[in-house]
């Protein structure tokens, strides 16, 4: 199949991230074309207050190198901006000439400083605080000069501010308002944190409005609206950022504030999708990094044609870095009528905490000096938590004495990256991880706003130190590193669809095993029924030709018999059947079934079709055979009519998917001639009811059932077995038989789980629809011209 | 020695099932052809070394067979047993040629 063509403008986090997801997801579906206006790889925009700072290169906060681009085969233009696209022929024009057609093109602009239309904007010394370049240039300037101004006095001002005292300058800031960050902090938090700055050195000129850039040439100053004025060699603005809509814009693709996108990123040009600070999502425009990534993900689904429930907004969280202040904030700052507030504060230590509560609800947070619950408070905002849970976990945490351990496996650690507790301790347990550094290397925690770094190293601590905690799961097989209930927990939240999308989507270190895909290929088709398609690829050949493989290569064939009830009919045309195609042995089954062996291959589906029954299942891990006594009708014993039971547990279940095999019995009485104490689901009639047995065995590890219920009629009996199965299906592992399982989760568990009406009610539904898409597999394949033309015929030259 | 071939042709690319094996008999012997998810096309003797197995039935991940019988894991590329198992079983060339698929076996 032809590669689409995807383009992307703009080589910054944004989009960038989302070609890293569209890698991840389908690492040969695209060819990809990069333009970006700068000349180095994608690099950590959000740490270049690091690089103006002194101390980091810009190498050290590059987040793919060059050879990245080399390795995805990724066709990168670095220092070529595009300056056109025309959206009816798909194509985009650069600077340098080069033309370049799409199928897919995703504009990833970013955003440009907002620059005030002063007087005096133009003149030499007004930067903005924005790329690499801007960097270099004040570092210059700091080596000339001594006094710089910086105006605006939110995350970005003071981050620049921070950095040119670093170079050695004089710095005053300039802010509109009474106190600083005031779209982040609340007054008390902003007023803590001017005080902290100023003992740092740097000087704030509140309240002022900017009127005029003074100088000549070359900037000398400021002019405010009170008539005051400062000196200033350099004047940083960090007001506030744009979205970079020009280009889209001249396009003719509907712009607002940013680029107008859906829940998918597309915009209302078809083909064209929009990404990161240049992209407008009901109404927002984000300006951090988070919101870019979950964009990312979803975009990348989007371009791979996977499902999902779509963008949906970001709740934002904010981290200051600036070194030896700790400020972080999320959700709602400021309290109205409507909120309550938990707060407290130290001043001696400079700590204070808010935490804004609506309806019991944490909706907000603000904390200053002591930040360490910044990941878990964003995370309860998130989900909605109620203020006990965070007081609660607040008491734990005092007790253990670590954050991080009270955590849940499934809560945040990097909201930037969306990196769980549980992903980070797999990663250092299955790795063998020591540093935080290289838990970012393998996680993409801690790589983007590095805030959660101190929660990284506690997971480290503790799991490193803790060997308890070290072998709790156990993965699928040596392809990945999860477990099954990960995996299940992944298909789950992704709507993982089939086995390769599993595969990429949760990075597989191989192409899978005998092992895992079987597997995948149950518990996608148990969670997803109705949809999912069956792939036979995955299946073990005896599932795969729905026959029993033989040491020589030839196959038995087994009808269904219902309840082990036959007719002289049915006897006739097994004769018949068996003497036309002289197959090698005709042998009555364990499981009271007449089994045909010896038969080619190509043999199969004629067999089948003269047969003309059902496929009697001996094959697959699901319902084999329900085994029954003569019963009632004949049996002087007999309490019971368990023939009858027997063909309705055959009808009702047959063709099911389960996680083993599961044989079943019915015995009329308590002398159990059908065996109903080795079965996985075994019923012994009594007088006036039926007892229910489980997770009995008469294989390689002889186990008795366990007695679940007793019931006095046959359609409750008949409803328990379909909630016990389904709960089996949904809760075992591949390939564990009802009796290691039933050990496993204990028989008392199970009692208590199925005690529930209304699970057993809801369990029904479950195994009723996956029953509703059952076919007979033998019918199938004899009216499917490509079926038998796949499976059952050799080619003979 | 001198060893010549000659090219066998089994039928078209679309006559092959995807990510499965095909079983192919030119003569008396019985050869298991591939279609991996690639698109790549393998051809490899159908007998798995350990007991015989029939290797076009076993299950196809990236270029390795997991034999039927008892599991052991061999290369569709180039037929060798994969570790902890040990052996190998006979690959032929295989030749596309517009639509058309041909095996290269001795003459």
């Amino acid at each position: 199949m032809k590669k689409q063509k995807l383009v992307l403008i703009g080589n910054g986090m944004a989009g960038i991230r989302a070609i890293e997801e569209v890698l991840k997801i389908n690492p040969n579906g695209f060819e990809i074309t990069i333009f970006g206006s700068e000349p180095y790889p994608n690099y950590n925009r959000i740490q270049l207050s690091k690089v103006l700072q002194g101390g980091t290169s810009v190498s050290d906060i590059t987040l793919n190198e060059w050879v990245w681009y080399e390795d995805n085969n990724i066709q990168l233009y670095p220092g070529e901006s595009v300056t056109s696209i025309n959206t009816k022929t798909k194509r985009v024009t650069t600077d340098k000439g080069r033309i370049e057609s799409y199928d897919q093109l995703i504009i990833a602009t970013g955003s440009n400083p907002f620059m005030l239309p002063l007087p005096g904007a133009d003149r030499e010394g007004v930067k903005a605080f924005r790329n690499i370049k801007d960097c270099e240039e004040m570092i210059e300037y700091s080596k000339k000069y001594k006094k710089a101004a910086v105006i605006g006095g939110g995350l970005l001002g003071l981050e620049a501010a921070r950095g040119l005292l670093n170079l050695g300058m004089k710095v005053d800031v300039i802010h509109i308002n009474d106190y600083l960050m005031e779209r982040q902090l609340d007054r008390t938090a902003g007023k803590l944190l001017q005080s902290q700055l100023e003992q740092q050195g740097m000087n704030f000129l509140l309240q002022k409005n900017t009127v005029e850039i003074t100088g000549r040439k070359q900037v000398t100053g400021l002019k405010f609206s009170d008539g005051s004025k400062i000196k200033a060699d350099l004047v940083v603005m960090a007001v506030g950022i744009k979205p970079n809509v020009d280009l889209a814009k001249a396009a003719g693709i509907p712009v607002n504030r940013g680029i107008i996108v859906n829940d998918y990123l597309e915009t209302e040009v078809a083909n064209v999708f929009a990404v990161g600070e240049c992209a407008e999502h009901r109404g927002i425009a984000y300006g951090l990094v988070a919101p870019l990534y979950q964009q990312g993900q979803v975009l990348a689904k989007r371009l791979c044609g996977i499902s999902d429930m779509g963008y949906q907004g970001s709740v934002l969280s904010t981290q200051l870095k600036v070194s030896g202040v700790d400020v972080f904030s999320a959700g709602q700052i400021n309290e109205d009528n409507r909120t309550k507030v938990f707060k407290s504060y130290d001043d001696y230590h400079g700590v204070y905490k808010k935490i804004l509560i609506e309806d019991g609800k944490i909706t907000g947070a603000v904390l200053f000096g002591d930040t360490k619950d910044g990941s878990k408070l964003f995370n309860f905002i998130q989900k909605g938590a109620l203020i006990e849970e965070y007081l609660q976990s607040a008491q734990d945490v005092e007790t253990e004495g670590n954050v991080a351990a009270s955590m849940a496996d499934n809560e945040l650690i990097c909201g930037c990256n969306g990196v769980t507790k549980g992903s980070i301790v797999e990663a250092i347990k299955a790795n063998n991880l020591t540093t935080v550094d290289q838990v970012k290397g393998c996680t993409n925690a801690s790589r983007s706003c590095g805030g959660c770094k101190s929660l990284v190293s506690d997971l480290l601590a503790c799991t490193i130190g803790d060997q308890y905690q070290a072998d709790q799961k156990e993965a699928i097989c040596s392809c990945t590193t999860l477990s099954r209930d990960e995996v299940l927990a992944e298909i789950r939240e992704k709507g993982l669809t089939h086995i390769r999308e599993v595969m990429n989507v949760l990075e597989w270190k191989t192409d899978g095993c005998s092992k895992c895909k079987p597997a995948l290929n149950y518990y996608l088709g148990m969670i997803d029924p109705m949809k999912y398609q069956d792939e036979r690829e995955a299946r073990y050949v005896n599932e795969r030709m729905h026959a029993n493989i033989q040491k020589d290569g030839t196959y038995s064939v087994v009808p269904r018999m219902y309840g082990g009830v036959t007719t002289s009919e049915d006897l006739r045309k097994i004769a018949d059947v068996a003497d036309k195609y002289k197959v090698g042995m005709i042998k009555v089954t364990g499981g009271q079934r007449i089994d045909l062996l010896g038969v080619y291959k190509e043999d199969l589906p004629k067999i089948w079709e003269e047969l003309n029954m059902p496929s009697g299942s001996a094959y697959s891990k699901g319902l084999r055979t329900v085994k029954t006594c003569v019963g009632e009708n004949y049996c002087r014993f007999g309490t019971q009519d368990s023939i009858e039971m027997g063909i309705r547990l055959e009808r009702k279940f047959e063709g099911l998917n389960t996680p083993h095999k599961v044989k079943m019995a019915v015995s009329a009485c308590p002398r159990n001639c059908a065996e109903s104490g080795i079965k996985d689901v075994g019923i012994v009639g009594v007088e006036g009811a039926w007892e229910m047995y489980v997770g009995g065995n008469g294989g390689t590890h002889l186990r008795e059932a366990d007695l679940l219920f007793k019931f006095k009629t046959g359609d409750e009996l008949v409803e328990m077995i379909g909630a016990f199965l389904q709960y089996y299906r949904e809760s075992a592992n591949y390939l564990e038989r009802t009796s290691a399982w039933v050990e496993r989760l204990g028989i008392d568990h199970i009692r208590e789980i199925l005690c529930d009406e209304l699970m057993v009610k809801e369990y029904n539904r479950r195994i009723n629809e996956a029953l509703s898409v059952v076919q007979d597999p033998w019918k199938e394949a004899i009216n499917n011209k490509n079926l038998l033309r796949d499976l059952y015929q050799t080619v003979k030259i | 020695m001198e060893k010549t071939l000659r090219s066998v042709l089994i039928g078209e690319l679309g006559d092959l099932p995807q990510k499965l094996g095909k079983t192919v008999m030119i003569g008396s012997k019985e050869i298991a052809v591939f279609k991996m998810e690639n698109g790549d096309i393998t051809a490899i003797e159908n007998r798995c070394p350990h007991k015989g197995g029939v290797l076009a039935e076993g299950i196809l991940n990236g270029e390795y067979v997991f034999c039927p019988m008892h599991d052991w894991k061999i290369s569709v590329k180039d037929g060798k047993v994969q570790a902890p198992d040990v052996g190998c079983v006979k690959s032929y060339p295989v030749e596309i040629i517009g639509n058309q698929v041909y095996i290269l076996i001795n003459k």
